[in-house]
């Protein structure tokens, strides 16, 4: 266990290191000169060169890639250009903006899709399963941006039309406040990723389950005798809800950061629309600095599903060498 | 013991169960009525399709939502299981009937320790506390003969073998003492040797609790060990019924007969026996005949069968459903060939030109290191999975390689045909030493060396019609046009005893059968010097092998190629071998040609081999020790001789340290592996028993 | 087991027929339903739309749905109606056209990465690893910001973004189907890798991969339409419906018909295009049951 943890650990490393290279070159083609873009069209030849030297656009690019990833792993992210004030300080800050809304949404997503899933599942062809199949496929079908503004029209300013209390349209919050502060900001975009992860996670963990009652060992546990809850509950679950957790850990790497499209319709500052900002004004420093926080946590949430996955599957937890 | 007169603890009445397939409702068992006194074991036999599992999940009422019992009885101890509901059975499961079901890895909870799985029958249903029950659970285990159980009970699945999964499985069915116990093929995917001391375990626990047991198999030399009592089922339909021994000495319905003749016995050879294949298909879903439903492959029927027939009770405790059993078995008996029919045997052995020699081939596996390996700068590891194997392949002959699962005969296949690299040694084809890899091998050699597979289900492209799948070989092999190749296909197809139309048709349109014709048709398109036959039969049905058998057989007699003929069952290899070369853990323990292989001193482990065989037995004259544990991994080898650890027939300290050398003797074509002497290790085993089961 | 004893039927009238199975499926047949209505549309959107895209009527502008013009007009005084049509032309061809690129590309290197295995496909993989470590609209965004935004860059952007997902699902069948023996006996005939690629392999994977195709042609849609609804996608005064939704939005309260219809057709047509999928998924599942 102790090995393979550690395989995942550099599996991770290594994903990461990687995905830095392609981050680094790919913002290397950005057209047009980055001391340009900093000086402006005006900055004269001498300002330029000192601008390069003092970036170190000079040196070599495998050597500009490993100055940046050094600086970076040491916690000195530099400057935004088109803020001009740290990067670090402002990407952790939409970071924690984005974890609160990621957690929230999965508090309200998991439970209720595990729920669906095993409901359909365990009623194949059933109406329940029906109803839920086909709701699901339509949930699917429906882009945030357009869920999102419905639920704002609805919760905002239907009800406050009618003198109703209601929650805010307009998502963006104090930097300080507090997550109770924020909560009623974060109810409406919750709600929205929690459609989108709603029917995914559902569906999966519905096929699980049929999968997992399509297997010789639920025969063997109903032959026992064993009452049908005790099968569905210590025989049929705990092997259908595995592959839920992979899904669950992709599902929280994409809330940190895939939730761009929810984050502009509701005004929220997440990760995600300080990216597009970024995108924006070709903020070079920045767009790296977001895309890399991104790609670390993704990862990190791969791991530790890969670890609990592991933990709770004893083919894995025990077998030695692999 | 069994008293007829006592009411029977199963008692099946006119049972018909069917099966919705696309929305159409057809009948997979058809008024089967049978009886199973407390005690009995009762064999069921059937091929694939026959609905032996179906009737055994109709008894258990297990059938899923699209299984239906149509009409009859299900009486367990008087009761009518078909009048019960659901919630009523789920009473009766475990603790008035079991199953032991054919797959034991897929039929253990993964995710569960087995201790757990079986003690939760007793907290469950009998409302023990859980400490008491999984003191119940090593109880269980222990009376299955398993070593160290308290150990065993904190394993998961994955960690035991198949032989300990099903031992698990069998403590499980017995813990509530069932009154009935249904056993679906439970040897079938396990080696011959651990099914061996399974059968053994599972008689002795039925005699002792005095269940009764619906046992069935397809395997009759398993029924013929193990039941008092056995019925022939075949499309839904139970054809005969009968005690063993009458069942085994007269077999009444042609298609029991078909069965006994078609597998070739111990002792039988290409030579002196032709094998009595059952010519066509068996039915299926929704193309039931009318009437007799074996009319169409029936070498006896006339117009009469057409119409049902009916049940024939006979004294003696017989049943018999033909019209004409009374001529059939006038007819019975399989065709002896007179002696020197081949042409072959008159050529000396030692004239013929090698084919294909391998001098000390290994192959290895390499395993990746874990990281505590790394570390501590341990060795690298490999599967070892043939290890210095020297063979030679005689032109126009037949080697035949006898081994257990993971005893390295496929990898040594493989390694020949180029598809695995061998580790060292060398692979020579007429004298020319062949290259590991596949891309650097010329066609003509690709040529010579042609394989047929295991899995007929695998080995055509789903997606090409059987003409198509015929032309390619000739035309990259031998550089033929198509026009050409087509040209060729009915005769290739006529070969292998199709008809010339099956050239339009899908693989999906075939019976296993038929594929697995298409395929030897495809390998000896281009006049393979070699044919390479990695256990060609074992997916394949009874009946069916035969005609597979008999046609590899026919192919060679035609063109005169070479064969290597690999299998882990002893009489097929023994039927079609000139040669027989025994393997264990990848290395050769044995080689003889096939008449003195059959002869002691055998090596102790081919002794075990064939002890294993349900039906024989090696006359033991010291009596040696049962096999234990099952092959070792071919990782951690054992040193000294591989088969140490294991043996039944053991010398001592010499056997774990050195090396065995090889034993022979002038007179006899036997070579074996082993620290014993050959006048020692003769004084010890005689002839094997039930070499001619009910012979003649 | 089949039990037809007739010849085989040829190849393009087993696949007609496996798609008329889609519509044995209730939502199958709705999903393709809609989707080849929705094709249709497209295609003759040029011809039936009664307005030009960006054909502007000021005094006619913020008009609600009415005879003259169906769907209303927006904020400029374009007709919705037309624009909705002419936007659907603009969507299936951007997102159908990125995923067949994507399909071809990630099927190539699919197959030939998974068959030949070994160091190459180890670098391809953890490459394609790599990739989609980033979440797909990220790895989109940062693409955009390179190559600038327009309709080609969107192009390009699901090219890269879906090539990765195609190749392991294609590899993913490769592995287990070059270990069966139909793929090993035309290794020991001597048959070109070109043959035993295309003919052997391939058709095996047909069945996933014409699932795969659907499912990434819904994604595609959603991707198109995000990115124009983000404003980094396609340009105005294009008629892309996320595009319109983005534009629309500012003006909710005075032209709520402005948003609701391209909305409404992105929501029903990918839709649509789930329920095909899924009733592809279904016919395939079962066949191989």
């Amino acid at each position: 266990m102790l090995g393979y943890s550690l395989r995942r650990l550099g599996f991770l490393l290594l994903t990461v290191l990687l995905t830095s290279v392609i981050i680094f070159s790919v913002t290397q083609w950005l057209p047009g000169d980055v001391c340009r873009i900093i000086l402006g069209r005006e900055a004269g030849e001498k300002a330029l060169d000192a601008c390069r030297q003092d970036l170190g656009l000079e040196a070599p690019l495998p050597v500009q890639y490993l100055r940046w990833l050094a600086d970076f792993s040491g916690g000195d992210w530099g400057q935004s250009f088109s803020t001009r004030t740290d990067i670090f300080p402002l990407v952790m800050q939409r970071l924690l903006n984005s974890l609160r809304l990621a957690v929230l949404t999965l508090l309200i997503s998991v439970p209720l899709a595990v729920g669906l899933g095993v409901l359909a599942g365990l009623n194949e062809g059933k109406l329940v399963d029906n109803l839920i199949s086909i709701g699901s496929l339509s949930v699917v079908g429906l882009p945030e941006f357009v869920t999102g503004i419905l639920l704002i029209q609805l919760f905002s300013f239907e009800l406050r039309r009618w003198g109703l209390p209601s929650l805010p349209a307009n998502s963006s919050i104090r930097p300080e406040a507090g997550f109770v502060e924020s909560l009623p900001s974060l109810i409406l975009p919750a709600i929205t990723a929690t459609l989108v992860l709603l029917a995914y996670i559902a569906r999966l963990t519905r096929s699980g389950v049929l999968e997992e009652m399509k297997q010789s060992y639920v025969r063997t546990a109903d032959l026992k005798g064993l009452p049908r809850h005790i099968v569905v509950v210590r025989h049929i679950l705990p092997n259908a809800l595995l592959p839920t957790i992979t899904v669950i850990a992709i599902s929280f790497g994409w809330l940190i950061s895939g939730l761009v499209v929810i984050e502009n319709v509701f005004n929220y500052p997440g990760l995600g629309r300080l990216l597009v900002f970024a995108i924006d004004r070709r903020d070079l420093p920045l767009m790296q600095a977001v895309a890399l926080v991104t790609v670390v946590g993704f990862a990190l949430a791969n791991l530790v599903a890969d670890l609990v996955y592991a933990l709770l599957n004893p083919r894995i937890r025990y077998t030695e060498g692999n | 013991m069994i008293n007829e007169k006592t009411a029977p603890a199963l008692n099946i009445k006119d049972l018909c169960v069917a099966y919705q397939q696309e929305g159409e409702w057809w009948e997979a068992v058809h008024e089967v009525s049978l009886q199973i006194q407390p005690g009995e074991i009762y064999g069921l036999v059937g091929e694939s399709g026959s609905g032996k599992t179906t009737l055994a999940l109709a008894v258990l009422r297990y059938l899923g939502k699209n299984g239906m019992i149509r009409q009859g009885k299900i009486e367990l101890s008087g009761v009518d299981l078909v009048q019960l509901q659901p919630a009523e059975m789920r009473k009766l499961w475990g603790h008035q009937m079991a199953l032991i079901p054919q797959n034991p890895q897929s039929s253990l909870n993964p995710a569960m320790r087995v201790g757990d799985q079986i003690a939760e029958v007793y907290r469950h249903t009998q409302d023990m506390e859980t400490g008491e029950a999984r003191h119940k659970a090593v109880e269980m285990l222990r009376e299955v003969n398993i070593p160290d159980p308290g150990r065993v009970t904190l394993s998961y699945p994955h960690q035991l073998s198949g032989g300990m999964q099903q031992r698990v499985l069998i403590a499980m069915a017995l813990s509530s003492n069932p009154s009935l116990l249904i056993l679906d093929e439970p040897t079938t995917n396990l080696d011959v040797t651990t099914q061996a001391t399974i059968l053994d375990l599972l008689r002795s626990l039925i005699e002792q609790r005095q269940t009764a047991a619906l046992y069935i198999t397809h395997n009759l030399a398993v029924v013929a060990q193990m039941c008092r009592r056995a019925g022939v089922l075949y499309a839904g339909r139970l054809v005969e019924e009968a005690f063993i021994n009458e069942l085994f000495a007269r077999p009444l319905h042609p298609y029991t007969q078909g069965l006994l003749e078609s597998m070739p016995r111990l002792g039988d050879h290409k030579d002196s026996v032709r094998l009595r294949a059952i010519e066509g298909r068996a039915p299926v879903f929704g193309d039931i005949p009318s009437g007799c439903v074996f009319r169409p492959r029936c070498p006896i029927a006339n117009e009469i069968c057409e119409t049902n027939p009916p049940l024939s009770v006979l004294p003696e405790g017989r049943k018999v459903r033909c019209h004409r059993w009374e001529v059939s078995l006038n007819e019975a008996g399989r065709s002896h060939l007179p002696d020197g029919r081949s042409d072959r045997n008159t050529t000396e052995k030692h004239q013929l030109q090698p084919l294909l020699s391998l001098e000390g081939v290994s192959v290895h596996y390499p395993l990746k290191r874990s990281l505590r390996e790394v570390v501590r700068r341990e060795p690298k590891r490999a599967v070892r999975a043939v290890e210095g194997m020297d063979l030679k392949i005689l032109s126009g002959q037949t080697l035949g390689l006898v081994g257990e699962s993971g005893s390295g005969k496929s990898t040594l296949a493989r390694a020949t045909l180029g598809v695995v690299d061998k580790t060292a040694g060398t692979i020579e084809l007429l004298g020319i030493q062949l290259p590991d890899k596949l891309s650097r091998r010329t066609l003509d050699t690709l040529r010579k060396v042609q394989s047929v597979f295991q899995n007929p289900e695998e080995a055509l492209n789903p997606y090409l019609t059987v003409g198509e799948i015929l032309q390619r070989p000739m035309m990259t092999l031998l550089g033929w046009s198509r026009q050409e190749a087509i040209g060729r296909v009915p005769d290739l197809l006529r070969a292998v005893r199709l008809p010339a139309m099956y050239a339009e048709r899908l693989p999906t349109q075939l019976s296993g059968g038929e594929k697995q014709r298409v395929a030897i048709a495809r390998a000896s398109a281009a006049k393979p010097n070699l044919l390479i036959c990695d256990e060609p039969v074992s997916a394949l049905d009874v009946s069916v092998q035969a005609s597979i058998l008999n046609l590899l057989e026919d192919l060679q007699a035609e063109h005169g190629n070479s064969l290597l003929f690999i299998s882990h069952d002893m009489a097929v290899v023994g039927f079609l071998a000139d040669t027989i070369a025994v393997i264990y853990l990848g290395e050769l323990v044995e080689i003889a040609e096939t008449g003195d292989l059959f002869k002691s001193p055998y090596h102790p482990y081919t002794e075990a081999l064939l002890s294993a065989i349900p039906g024989t037995k090696v006359e033991s004259r010291r009596v040696a020790a049962p096999l234990v544990g099952e092959i070792p991994s071919p990782i951690e080898k054992p040193g000294g001789c591989p088969f140490h650890s294991r043996c039944p027939r053991l010398v001592g300290e010499i056997c774990k340290r050195q090396p065995p050398p090889w034993q022979s003797q002038q007179g006899s074509s036997k070579r074996y592996l082993c620290h014993i002497p050959w006048e020692e290790l003769q004084a010890q085993q005689g002839d094997i028993q039930g070499f001619e089961i009910s012979r003649g | 087991m089949a039990t037809h004893t007739g010849a085989a039927p040829s190849r393009g009238r087993r696949f007609v027929s496996q798609l008329r199975r889609l519509y044995a499926v209730p939502t199958a047949a709705f999903g393709t339903t809609v989707f080849v209505l929705f094709l249709a549309l497209a295609l003759l959107g040029p011809w039936i739309a009664p307005y030009g895209a960006n054909q502007q009527d000021y005094q006619g502008a913020r008009m609600a749905p009415s005879s003259l013009h169906w769907f209303g007009t927006d904020h400029l005084g374009r007709d919705v109606f037309s624009r909705v049509l002419l936007g659907a032309g603009e969507i299936l061809w951007l997102s159908g056209g990125g995923t067949l690129l994507a399909v071809l590309c990630g099927t190539a290197i699919g197959l030939l990465s998974g068959y030949l295995g070994g160091w190459l496909d180890e670098l391809i993989m953890r490459l394609f690893d790599s990739l989609l470590a980033l979440p797909a609209l990220l790895l989109a965004l940062l693409m955009l910001g390179i190559l600038g935004a327009s309709a080609w860059s969107v192009l390009i952007v699901m090219v890269v973004v879906y090539t990765p997902i195609v190749a392991r699902v294609v590899r993913s069948v490769v592995l287990s189907v070059k270990t069966r023996g139909f793929v090993e006996a035309a290794r020991l005939q001597g048959e070109s890798l070109g043959w035993i690629l295309f003919r052997e392999i391939l058709p095996s994977v047909l069945p996933t991969l014409a699932v795969e195709t659907a499912v990434r042609f819904s994604y595609g849609i959603f991707l198109v339409a995000s990115l124009g609804f983000l404003g980094v996608g396609v340009q105005p005064p294009s008629p892309n419906w996320g595009l319109m939704v983005k534009e629309a939005r500012q003006t909710i309260s005075q032209t709520p018909w402005a948003l609701y219809y391209p909305a409404g057709a992105i929501s029903i047509l990918v839709i649509g295009v789930n329920l095909m999928a899924d009733g592809l998924k279904r016919i395939f599942q079962t066949r191989h049951d």
